[in-house]
């Protein structure tokens, strides 16, 4: 009865192998959800905003509420210029936010349970970020590393500033990983109990229940998990962004 | 045997992370609501705060299941 919990994050290849320079790139179930999710997000905004009215569809509002939510997070993070990244923002937060979501239905693949997946939508946002502040700034965004302070300490801040910069590299994708990983975890081992209990005999097969309560609040936990860490992901890349864009903080 | 004992112990250690995060979440929550009972009118504008705050002490929690992780399968 010994259920392997990481099981489910296995990647399997669906339809032939394909090679491409070397590298192994068939289809997998891990592209197929990711295509699920992309379909599935732009299905939602095509429909909501298709057939536009002055008293929105419930869908419709939805979609508006979804577009000014993130509107609203950029603006407050990121000041009014950084507007010019709500697309890139927008894309992101919908992406995470839907393959969690959809993670979170039963038997379901989590893309965002990869830590390629996670490291990579890192690596777009911080290499957007270093783009975007020399473009900007020149040569001058390093001054992002040179904090205001007297001359004995600041050699002391450029070391732990750059050190804090490449960390967001880990920080920012492990976070987003770490939590789908450990939710899905956390309920299948739940799940394994209720299958041990119920395999136990007559005596300990009522107690299969309280597991399965767990199962319950875990997973009501896990929407909240879902949402959140595709906010902070969002919340974050804006964060990042005002840096790149003002570079000591001096918007509103 | 040996080696996988020691892999065993040194993922239950690495658990000990978990004391750090609940300190932190009842710390973010706990004083979130202490200031929200001050000034009621000025919670809701720092709900982004109090979120961004608890999903960072959760975080650091989660890097010591990353790491419990590394040292069983690798």
């Amino acid at each position: 009865m010994a259920i392997n919990p990481m099981e489910q994050f296995e990647i399997h290849r669906i339809g032939p192998p394909l090679h491409l320079f070397g590298y192994d790139v068939s289809f997998t179930n891990q592209s197929l959800f990711m295509c699920i999710v992309v379909a599935l997000v732009t299905l939602f905004f095509a429909l909501g905003v298709s057939r536009p009215k002055l008293v929105p569809s419930r869908l419709q509002s939805m979609a508006e509420v979804s577009y000014e939510f993130v509107a609203n997070m950029i603006k407050s993070a990121a000041g009014n210029d950084g507007l010019v990244f709500f697309p890139f923002v927008f894309s992101i937060f919908f992406f995470i936010l839907f393959s969690n979501f959809l993670g979170l239905i039963p038997g379901a693949f989590t893309v965002t349970s990869q830590i390629i997946v996670t490291f990579s939508l890192t690596v777009l946002v911080l290499g957007t970020v270093v783009v975007v502040g020399f473009a900007k700034h020149g040569i001058g965004f390093l001054m992002l590393f040179v904090p205001k302070a007297p001359w004995y300490i600041v050699w002391l801040l450029v070391i732990i500033e750059v050190i804090s910069f490449l960390s967001r590299l880990v920080s920012l994708s492990v976070r987003l990983f770490a939590n789908m990983l450990a939710g899905h975890t956390m309920l299948q081992v739940f799940a394994s109990f209720v299958i041990a209990l119920g395999a136990a005999g007559a005596i300990l097969k009522p107690l299969a229940i309280a597991p399965m309560l767990m199962i319950l609040f875990v997973g009501a936990l896990e929407m909240l998990v879902a949402f959140l860490q595709a906010y902070v992901f969002a919340v974050l890349t804006c964060i990042y962004l005002n840096e790149a864009l003002h570079l000591h903080g001096e918007h509103h | 045997m040996e080696l996988q004992a020691a892999k065993m112990i040194g993922a239950g250690l690495a658990c000990i992370a978990l004391a750090g995060a609940g300190n932190g979440i009842g710390i973010v929550f706990g004083n979130y609501l202490s200031g929200a009972l001050r000034n009621p009118a000025a919670a809701s504008s720092q709900t982004t705060n109090l979120l961004l705050g608890f999903a960072l002490c959760e975080a650091t929690g989660l890097y010591g299941l990353v790491i419990a992780l590394i040292i069983l399968f690798t």
